[in-house]
């Protein structure tokens, strides 16, 4: 059962991120990206991570994407993309080689290292106290990185809200 | 037989090659930003992994912080293709080098 849901989660998750990047339309893209987001909050649910899942799928899918797709509409560039046309000949392979070479040595390092891992994995940490679990941590040892996102939160919204006033009056850019 | 820690943290090597190959080859801000997502979410499946391995939540707090950060990158990131887009519409990555040394 947990590795037919492995399995089911994992195509979701490489399907949609290949949709990322193949995809020529941004908003099939923004799509494939909500597909994968998903498959990544069903194996937190099987790592029984059940608050970050929730965090998952309401924060990326629900606003991350949202957020997207929304300035993909406001500014138009919704249009299809031509991927045939490549200004450098090399940098697709290139790119290629470059992707699959980081994916092949973390892999190599992951089978390398796999005897420190501990192959059975049994949780100590029953479900209900996950959430508990995570509390402990966050307003305890992590209390401060916890209050400094706020300040970080504050700063982007109002970096953002300068960014992208318009200017009236004089300053005419 | 159950999926183990090195399957998962294989699936991130896997999703985190596809995100940096996205990354390199899209032309799109848009959509290269979305391959930075990818890249994040495997980082986050391998963090999460590496907490139920050793049953330590801290990983998972980790994972937390990486979720917020990356809400504000996207806020910012975002707000600086929309300003830059509004005066140059249809700009793709290769267009944008004003910053260039």
């Amino acid at each position: 059962m947990e590795l037919l849901v492995f399995v089911l989660a994992s195509a979701m998750v490489l399907a949609g991120a290949i949709g990322v990047v193949t995809y020529r339309n941004p908003v099939h893209a923004a799509l494939g990206l909500v597909l994968t987001l998903f498959g990544i909050a069903v194996h937190f649910v099987s790592m029984e991570a059940h608050f970050l899942a929730a965090v998952q799928v309401i924060v990326y899918a629900g606003a991350i994407v949202v957020l997207f797709l929304f300035v993909i509409m406001l500014l138009g560039v919704d249009r299809a993309e031509d991927l045939s046309v490549e200004p450098f000949q090399i940098q697709r392979p290139l790119a290629v080689i470059v992707g699959v070479s980081i994916s092949g040595l973390i892999i190599a390092a992951v089978v390398r290292g796999r005897s420190t891992l501990g192959e059975q994995l049994e949780s100590t940490v029953p479900g209900d106290d996950n959430i508990r679990e995570l509390a402990r941590s966050l307003y305890s040892d992590n209390v401060f990185a916890f209050e400094l996102t706020s300040v970080l939160l504050i700063v982007a919204v109002v970096g953002t809200v300068v960014l992208t006033r318009r200017q009236r009056g004089g300053a005419s850019k | 037989m159950t999926p183990t820690t090195t399957w998962y943290l294989v699936l991130a090597a896997i999703l985190f090659g596809v995100g940096v190959v996205g990354l390199m080859i899209r032309r799109n801000p848009l959509v290269m930003f979305m391959c930075i997502e990818l890249m994040l979410n495997a980082v986050n499946l391998s963090f999460v992994a590496f907490a139920r391995a050793f049953t330590d939540i801290s990983g998972q707090t980790a994972v937390f912080f990486v979720m917020v950060v990356a809400a504000a990158e996207v806020v910012v990131g975002l707000g600086i293709i929309i300003a830059i887009l509004r005066r140059r519409p249809g700009a793709n990555i290769d267009d944008l080098a004003e910053l260039k040394g």
